[in-house]
């Protein structure tokens, strides 16, 4: 086992990624240069500089011979390259996010008419890409390399291959945000670039599928653990989903606009399809493979039912995958469609809390460190979060409350109080415990600074939830109002003229969590800079022979 | 690993036995509440099923004990609403603008119907209430481009300022500097002497040198004292009200530029009594006329 770890680690990987690498810089070259597109041309040269960069870089590193892995050692550098990306794509998404919030609360302030790439329509998409994608796949590839190897006692299979999903993966989102803001769009929510990028996409999709499966592959623990159960059907799933919501027959290959190859109402299926499992399987699955790790360990706790997590596991897979019709309750999706969604999503409640009840109740006998440890707090908050949210989305997904509730703010806060309050908090919580690890430190530079960041982030998730809540169930009240003679009582613009408060309270809201994330990069820069601790701490030692 | 965090587990539950990287598993129970929701949430989308329109089958699909239908509620819901908008609407049909605005019940009616469209329709330019905007007609005041009176505003309503409608009222005011018809010194003048007609202190050289600029091109529509023409759509100058601002830079800028806005034709997009409820609601929330 070990001779071949150290058989693909050695420069022939690194070499055919050069080769690859030149074609790349070569192929797009040609088609940046034959297109008559200039969307195209632009994305076009966005990868040839990226391709041509890549070989450069691998040229001097072959040349002087690095790229010498050690297969006793995990593979680090990728990950600490990962939690370093995820740091940094945070600040972009919510940066991004607290300008498109400050355009719904003065919209004529912050509006460029000069500027079209600055605009509320343009910046969204960069927004929710930037959070869903950017930061938090960057968390959960980072993540994931690192718990597999330690869960299985097994260097990172595949050699270079590692660094090629970063890369391929940091490359995918420059070329989506590049996209977003030149007006390159399908005009799918979640999955807004075009075809190239999405092939690009799945080829390092795939790649990333395989380095997992073969690291699972080669472990040296008999069993696999729930963590690398979530973090496999999360990768599985996204790829099913991501290939077929983005099934477009191009207009020109060497053009940016594709048509999908479904229409109407099946088309608006597919996405919501892929829609909501992109919360269920991304957002969900992957981060609960999070929690499954970082808290016992952080804890030093077991988990606490090896059962329920096999029960919550299959159910939730099960019933995940039906859910996506609620999004489009009272449409012209058929109504036996829209039950589906429904009753699906009502049976996802407890499949859901089976995590939540699996994270909590791993701190029993370990509730103290809830007040001494920041760190832990803020997973076990994230986990409440997540309880919360995946309380109120069955209860949305009810067609009487969805009545209400759709097209509104609620939506807009009930999304945040899973992707602040869950999401981002998990996310954190992990960067906290990996850093001081990768960079073999034995603490944080500041538990100060993280107590700050919990609690501004906490208060500013609170305020923007709580503004959501008050201008979406108001909105919604005021579409449906009629007067007695049998009209709407309430013009549109009314109706947005009314939440303006709301949209005050909610950017500041997410001005505080951007804070809260400014102070978190902060602190990890000053933990990298920490000199080395006397005893390094055993967190990312070599790997042993088999337990005893 | 070599030195694994220990887990100070102290408890009567037994763990899996399996290790990974210091984390071990407790074997405890599934909790029993949790159990029992789940399997109510079962329980409760079992019988959804069995109620509502749910599993698709080859040429259809289960169409539920109560006979439930969206579309159905959905056709009975308009007939409801139609029927009770229906008999005032039909009163509006057969009744003249004077006959609506003198007949109270009908009046409220109108005036329902009006602010409902005008909030969807109208105030996206006009504003919220009607208060207008820059280049956009207020219409709460006393000052109306192309007349005030009921049916001056249906007609305006119907076919719409410029709009391309064969029955639309159309006019042009001359982009005086832009297309060099006056040089930039005599459009400085002339701004002088729009000052003056409105009343307040202007440069007297300028405005005795603008006088006879103003006769030769201006007069045709805003008429020798400045009070503008109605049937022309050309704006009194005398009173203080401005659609495109009052400052010198402002009032130069329009005669620099002659704008003049569209208004759409309505007819055709809305209903005939519609429109006629629009035009008295439209009235009655202005001031004279």
């Amino acid at each position: 086992m070990t001779d071949t770890t150290a058989q693909q680690d050695s420069p022939p990987g690194a070499v055919a990624l050069l080769i690859l690498s030149a074609v790349g810089a070569f192929l797009a070259l040609m088609a940046t240069g034959l297109s008559p597109d200039p969307l195209f041309r632009l994305e076009g040269w966005v990868f040839t500089f990226a391709a041509l960069a890549s070989a450069a870089a691998l040229t001097v590193g072959v040349a002087n011979g690095r790229y010498q892995a050690d297969p006793g050692r995990y593979e680090d550098g990728v990950i600490r390259a990962g939690a370093i990306a995820t740091v940094f794509w945070a600040i972009v998404g919510m940066l991004v996010g607290v300008v498109i919030a400050l355009q719904l609360a003065w919209p004529r302030i912050f509006y460029f008419p000069e500027a079209g790439w600055l605009n509320f329509g343009r910046l969204r998409p960069l927004h929710t890409s930037g959070v869903i994608f950017a930061f938090g796949g960057n968390a959960l590839i980072a993540t994931s390399f690192y718990v597999v190897q330690r869960t299985c006692r097994a260097r990172l299979a595949g050699g270079m291959a590692g660094w090629f999903v970063f890369w391929g993966y940091q490359l995918f989102i420059v070329m989506a945000a590049v996209g977003y803001l030149a007006g390159i769009t399908e005009g799918r929510e979640y999955a807004e670039p075009e075809w190239f990028v999405d092939l690009w996409l799945t080829i390092v999709w795939v790649v990333y599928l395989l380095v997992f499966l073969g690291t699972l592959w080669k472990r040296k623990e008999p069993h696999i653990y729930v963590a690398n159960w979530f973090y496999l059907a999360f990768i599985v799933t996204v790829a099913l989903l991501h290939i077929v919501n983005n099934l477009s027959l191009p207009v020109s290959l060497l053009g940016a606009k594709s048509y999908s190859l479904f229409a109407g109402v099946q088309d608006a299926l597919t996405q919501w399809w892929y829609g909501h499992n992109a919360v269920g399987f991304f957002l969900t699955a992957g981060f609960l493979a999070i929690m499954y790790y970082f808290v016992p360990k952080r804890a030093k706790k077991p988990v606490y039912s090896y059962r329920l997590s096999i029960v919550h596991f299959w159910s939730l897979i099960f019933i995940y995958i039906w859910a996506g019709p609620h999004h489009l309750h009272y449409t012209a999706l058929p109504q036996w469609a829209q039950t589906l969604g429904m009753t699906f999503s009502i049976m996802l409640w407890m499949p859901s809390w089976g995590g939540m009840i699996n994270g909590l109740m791993t701190l029993s006998g370990a509730w103290d460190k809830l007040r001494t440890d920041p760190v832990l707090r803020m997973m076990a908050v994230a986990v409440g979060f997540y309880g919360m949210s995946t309380f109120e989305g069955p209860l949305m997904s009810i067609r009487a409350v969805n009545a209400l509730s759709h097209y509104t703010d609620w939506t807009i806060g009930h999304v945040h109080s899973g992707a602040l309050g869950w999401v981002g908090f998990i996310s954190f919580g992990a960067i906290y415990c990996l850093v001081p690890w990768l960079w073999k430190k034995d603490r944080l530079y500041s538990n100060a600074l993280v107590e700050w960041h919990f609690w501004i982030a906490t208060l500013g998730l609170l305020l923007y939830i709580a503004a959501m809540w008050v201008s979406g169930i108001g909105e919604g009240l005021l579409w449906r109002e009629y007067t007695p003679q049998g009209f709407l009582a309430n013009s549109f613009v009314e109706t947005v003229s009314a939440k303006h408060i709301a949209n005050i309270i909610r950017a500041l809201g997410g001005l505080m969590y951007l804070s809260g994330a400014l102070i978190m990069a902060y602190n990890i820069y000053r933990t990298i800079r920490q000199p080395a601790p006397a005893v390094l701490p055993a967190a990312s030692g070599p790997i042993v022979a088999a337990a005893a | 690993m070599s030195a694994p965090e220990t887990q100070d587990d102290q408890g009567p539950v037994a763990t899996t036995g399996h290790e990974w990287d210091g984390i071990r598993e407790l074997d405890n129970p599934l909790p029993r509440w949790w159990l029992w929701i789940f399997y109510a949430s079962v329980v409760v989308a079992i019988g959804y099923w069995i109620l509502m329109p749910a599993w698709p089958g080859l040429t259809g699909y289960t169409p539920g004990m109560l006979g439930k239908s969206d579309r159905a509620e959905l056709v009975g819901q308009l007939a409801k609403l139609k029927a009770l908008r229906g008999e005032q609407n039909a009163r509006l049909t057969d009744a003249s603008l004077q006959e609506i605005e003198s007949d109270p019940e009908l009046q409220a009616h109108a005036l329902a119907v009006g602010q409902s469209v005008f909030g969807d329709n109208c105030a996206t330019c006009h504003g919220v209430g009607g208060v207008g905007g820059k280049g956009y007609a207020n219409l709460r005041d006393d000052v109306w481009l192309w007349g005030g009176t009921l049916e001056d505003i249906h007609r305006t309503l119907q076919y719409g300022i410029r709009s391309g409608h064969p029955q639309a009222r159309f006019s042009q005011m001359p982009a005086f500097g832009r297309d060099q018809l006056l040089t930039p010194a005599q459009v400085g003048d002339l701004t002088e002497y729009v000052v003056a007609l409105s009343g307040r202190p202007a440069n007297t050289a300028a405005v005795q040198r603008a006088a006879p600029v103003y006769a030769a091109n201006c007069v045709a529509c805003h008429g020798p004292a400045g009070l503008g023409d109605p049937l022309q759509g050309a704006p009194n100058l005398t009173d203080r009200e401005w659609l495109y601002g009052s400052t010198r830079s402002d009032i130069k800028a329009q005669i620099h530029n002659g704008r003049g806005g569209v208004m759409p034709a309505w007819s055709g997009r809305l209903d005939p009594e519609t429109v006629k409820a629009l035009a008295v609601y439209v009235h009655a929330n202005a001031a004279g006329q």
